[in-house]
């Protein structure tokens, strides 16, 4: 049986019918989940899309952690499900306290869209376990406040507990240590700026973020 | 002041009130006409908008007609909110392109914000979802502060609203002259997707149905904005325009395309209309127009974002993010639950009636049969109270808004126009120093030449990216989006060349209408459909007026030798400032279909290990091109325009662009050969050489003369001869590319190669006698990429 995916849609939200696309196209049973739902049902993963969750107004995700679904999501992290949030989904993780630190705006204080060099760090997450440690994958980011920032013990936590996931190559937006992607204490909650479901076919130009993408839906996707 | 919150007492201005609002005084003469009384400020104000120039086209109706605008395809023409093309497996494409000129030289940010806005709007009312925009923009040059404040704040506001409404930006031009500093343009083109059974039209069909009034509540801003704004110069002390200006909110806007679409999905409206210029009295009055019928309106019941606005404030408000949906009674309940899902505002305002007239009440009529079922208007209890006693403040014939007047006003070709023409900047060219021996200083200043220099620095700030269609995005010569759920792809370029509109509109507009074609058909695709904006000075300049009716009849002559049928556009008058008009700019989008999109098609970037071909000739044709600008030349007659020889072209393309061995195709027009062969090596990180004798040359140059001997050095480089296509082709394909153009009638010729590997490597061009260029690809790619990021002082993006 092809595994569940929820994915949440705050009005503003824009990315979450390519994420349900590129997700159906590997085999997944991808279907949106409304901001307002607060039964999350039988899902087996949630993924929390990019977009302009209320239009990011006041500070980006700072509403939306108040929209009753994150009360479900949050149980669901809790009781060990795997979640990822991917650039305003990120943001919302953060805001939500799921996973520490904050993105701020771009070092050149501009909207960036364009390919990046993402590098691998960790295998042991929902999102990478059928990646490679320190492979580079290709794959775009599209956001004006990706700048990631924490204070030096996280930082230092980050690090110790090897939950830095992915970092760029290049890094485009200032983030602190180029961190592009970390997981939560527990591993099974993910936040990325980078679409790895804009790299879900080699038509548009990159394919690097199917290994990802084939992690959520692996059944074996909870780390050990 | 009026209770109506018009300034209607001459006593102090000393102008009447109608032409503080912009009608003439004949135009006011005819109001009164047509209604056997004079008209109350409601209607003045109201009239005045609908039959401004930018909402009446009443300079322009009359040529506009000219334009061939059937084909098989086309399911809905101009005239209605968008031109809809059938694209097989029962999916159409709805497009559309309008400028906000004068709204971004007054506040670029929201000027390009509202502009995305209201194109989009467009075309989901429409019943197609947007799933592309192109911006073309047009400024000053960069070395003026003011410039720069204009081009930061217009792509920021494209970026800030069209990244977070969620519809990607795919591509579009920027280009840069004198003629736009004080009056940039700023054109916006949305395409959707919609399967056939979904379009819906503007239409208030079956008294008795009901106007609901979906979105953002109403303000102050934009009042006015069709008849002050967009229909005048600037002089000044146009600061005092900016709150004509409207303010954008993409939040709201993407809720509204959600909802929209969901109502029209559900089969829940009749009709939809988007509120842009003339806010409501547009949408109310030409729905019912449209339909034969008349509307009942109560301004008492819009929603307001701010107390004590007048009726008139409310007619003619252009606050953005709102639609008028005509829903049956039966249907209310459940369009408002889906209004209220999505988040968005709905409020009846209106009712269908039977009449043929439009009728404007102020809170005096009842609830229209469904009381209660509508949240309280602001302005409480009052303006529910039943009482159709009183007269409306408005009660016009529906279509007389939208029928204005038609103006055939005197075309006059400028007096300076032989001179100009006489003027060919070939001689000079030829005379002038290290312009036809050793060229490799003229490339690399073309290559940074704003127009020609690297533009990524612009379009990283747009999403190009969302709904994982794009296959080819911005910096190429057409986008190409894959149509989802088909083997298909669609193929997407907006053109504009005023360089050559200004030296011969005619010739101009034919040049720009078989660029744009060319670009879509480098992508393999055949095109389907054209729109234009025509930007355009005051047109009650005879010179204007005639440099428009010249360029109506290129693009006629093009359209109908290319079969592209034009399936909608925009006028923008009166781009001028202080007296001086803006260089005729006609912009045209052109779309196509690929029939089978399995693999990307191939693009600008050359590989190592290729041969490359040129397709078409090349003139001694200087005039209006870059190089001749770039030495001071402006005046000369542009290169010409043969249309058979660029269906030729166009069809051969689309045969060769499929074949495996073709691994790169460029169009070759601004800056010429030269220019397009080095950004293939650029962008592909590659050398060449290659043999200039070896270019297909045509014997006879822009003057019309023989030019006597062979095209010098410069201008083979250089010329902007149009229909010319540049290919990278696989050694061994060669001699079938060259064998299908020979069929095609299409001249043709191999003239050189790539490096055979990458790194270290020199673009070099030679000719047998000498002369040609030899430059370094580190220094072409310095260039190329620098000029823009330096402009506005921000860092070279790193090459991914």
């Amino acid at each position: 049986m092809s595994t569940r995916v929820g994915v949440v849609v705050f009005p503003g939200t824009n990315c979450e019918l390519d994420m349900v696309r590129s997700l159906g196209a590997l085999g997944g049973d991808a279907r949106t989940v409304w901001h307002g739902e607060s039964d999350l049902g039988d899902l087996d993963a949630v993924v929390i899309p990019g977009g302009f969750a209320h239009g990011d107004y006041l500070r980006t995700g700072a509403i939306a952690r108040f929209s009753p679904v994150m009360e479900s999501v949050s149980a669901f992290a809790a009781a060990g499900g795997p979640v990822v949030g991917i650039c305003n989904g990120f943001q919302v993780l953060t805001e939500a306290g799921l996973l520490p630190g904050a993105l701020g705006k771009n070092e050149h204080l501009r909207f960036i869209c364009r390919d990046v060099d993402l590098r691998v760090e960790t295998t042991t997450t929902p999102l990478t376990h059928r990646a490679q440690v320190g492979s580079v994958l290709r794959i775009p980011v599209n956001h004006f406040e990706g700048n990631y920032v924490c204070d030096e013990r996280t930082l230092a936590e980050l690090r110790d507990q090897d939950r830095v996931v992915f970092r760029y190559v290049d890094n485009p937006n200032g983030s602190l240590d180029d961190i592009a992607g970390i997981c939560s204490e527990g591993r099974n909650v993910v936040g990325l700026m980078p679409h790895p479901e804009r790299a879900s076919d080699a038509i548009l130009g990159s394919a690097d973020g199917v290994p990802l993408l084939e992690s959520l839906l692996t059944p074996a996707s909870v780390p050990a | 002041m009026s209770d109506t919150g018009l300034n209607n007492d001459d006593m102090f201005s000393g102008v009447p009130l109608h032409r503080q609002l912009g009608l003439t005084d004949e135009e006011h003469e005819a109001v009164v006409a047509l209604l056997g009384r004079a008209p109350s400020d409601e209607e003045l104000a109201m009239y005045a908008v609908m039959w401004s120039e930018h909402c009446s086209y009443k300079s322009s109706r009359t040529h506009l007609r000219r334009l061939p605008t059937e084909a098989p395809w086309v399911l809905v023409g101009p005239g209605e909110g968008a031109g809809v093309i059938d694209v097989g497996d029962g999916l159409a494409v709805a497009i559309r392109i309008e400028s906000h000129n004068h709204p971004s030289a007054v506040e670029p940010y929201q000027g390009a914000a509202t502009g995305v806005g209201g194109i989009i709007r467009d075309i989901f009312s429409m019943g197609a979802r947007p799933i592309a925009l192109m911006d073309p923009l047009r400024f000053g040059r960069l070395d003026d502060p003011r410039v720069r404040y204009l081009f930061e704040g217009v792509v920021a506001g494209i970026s800030g609203y069209g990244n977070a409404v969620g519809v990607p930006t795919v591509g579009g031009e920027v280009m840069f002259d004198e003629s736009y500093r004080d009056n940039p343009l700023v054109n916006v083109l949305c395409l959707g997707v919609l399967p056939q059974e979904r379009m819906v039209l503007a239409r208030a069909e079956g008294e008795g149905n009901l106007a609901v009034l979906l979105g953002a509540a109403t303000g102050r801003d934009g009042i006015g904005g069709a008849s002050v704004l967009a229909s005048a110069g600037f002089e000044e002390g146009d600061d005092e325009k900016r709150p004509s200006v409207q303010v954008g909110d993409p939040f709201e806007e993407k809720k509204l395309i959600e909802a929209c679409l969901a109502l029209l999905e559900a089969g829940l409206a009749v009709g939809v209309q988007d509120l842009g210029a003339a806010g409501i009295s547009c949408a109310a009055s030409e729905t019912a127009a449209n339909a034969g019928a008349g509307m009942d309106l109560d301004v008492a019941r819009v929603p307001r974002r701010e107390p004590g606005m007048t009726p008139v404030e409310v007619l003619t408000s252009e606050s953005q993010e709102r639609m008028l949906a005509i829903v049956t009674p039966e249907n209310l309940d459940e369009v408002i639950g889906l209004c209220d899902r999505w988040e968005i505002r709905s409020a009846v305002v209106g009712r269908v009636t039977d009449t043929g007239r439009f009728r404007v009440f102020n809170g005096t009529f009842d609830a229209l049969g469904v009381a209660g079922s509508n949240p309280p208007p602001p302005g409480g209890e009052q303006a529910l109270i039943p009482d159709s006693d009183r007269a409306p403040v408005a009660d016009v014939p529906a279509g007389s808004l939208g029928d204005g007047p038609v103006y055939d006003r005197p075309l006059a070709p400028p007096a300076d126009r032989d001179a100009v023409a006489a003027d060919d900047p070939a001689p000079r060219l030829r005379a002038a120093p290290g312009t036809n021996d050793d060229c490799s200083n003229e490339l690399l200043a073309l290559l940074s030449i704003p127009d020609i220099a690297d533009k990524s620095w612009v379009w990283h700030q747009y999403d190009h990216q969302l709904f994982l269609n794009t296959v080819v995005g911005p910096g190429h010569d057409a986008a190409v989006l894959r149509l989802e759920g088909t083997q298909r792809g669609l193929a997407l370029s907006t053109d504009g060349n005023a360089r050559f509109c200004r030296l011969d509109p005619r010739t101009g507009a034919r040049l720009t209408v078989i660029e744009a074609a060319r670009n879509v058909a480098c992508t393999g695709a055949q095109a389907r459909a054209l729109v234009n904006c025509l930007n355009f000075g005051n047109p009650e300049h005879p010179e204007v007026m005639w440099q428009f009716s010249e360029v109506v009849d290129g693009m006629r002559e093009a359209c109908v030798a290319l079969g592209i049928p034009v399936v909608g556009g925009n006028v923008s008058f009166y781009n001028e400032s202080d007296g001086s008009d803006i260089d005729p700019t006609p912009v045209v989008g052109v779309v196509g279909v690929i029939e089978d999109l399995a693999e990307p098609p191939p693009q600008t970037a050359l590989r190592p290990g290729v041969s490359i071909v040129v397709l078409g000739e090349t003139a001694e044709e200087t005039g209006g091109t870059q190089w001749a600008r770039s030495h001071g030349l402006d005046g000369g007659r542009p290169p010409a325009a043969d249309l058979g020889r660029a269906a030729a072209l166009h069809d051969l393309l689309v045969d060769v662009v499929g074949r495996p061995d073709v691994v790169a195709v460029h169009d070759c027009s601004d800056g010429g050969l030269a220019v397009a062969l080095a950004e293939m090596a650029i962008t592909g990180g590659v050398g060449f050489t290659v043999d200039l004798d070896a270019v297909p040359v045509a014997a006879v140059g822009s003057a019309g003369a023989d030019s006597g001997d062979a095209v010098p050095t410069g201008a083979l480089c250089f010329a902007e001869s149009a229909s010319r296509v540049i290919l990278g082709v696989e050694p061994s394909g060669v001699d079938e590319v060259l064998e299908l153009a020979a069929g095609a009638g299409v001249p043709g010729a191999l003239v050189g190669h790539t490096d055979a590997t990458e790194g270290a490597a020199r673009l070099v061009a030679r000719r047998s006698g000498g002369g040609g260029f030899d430059v370094t690809l580190d220094a072409a790619t310095e260039a190329w990429r620098r000029p823009i990021p330096d402009a506005v002082g921000a860092d070279l993006a790193p090459r991914v």
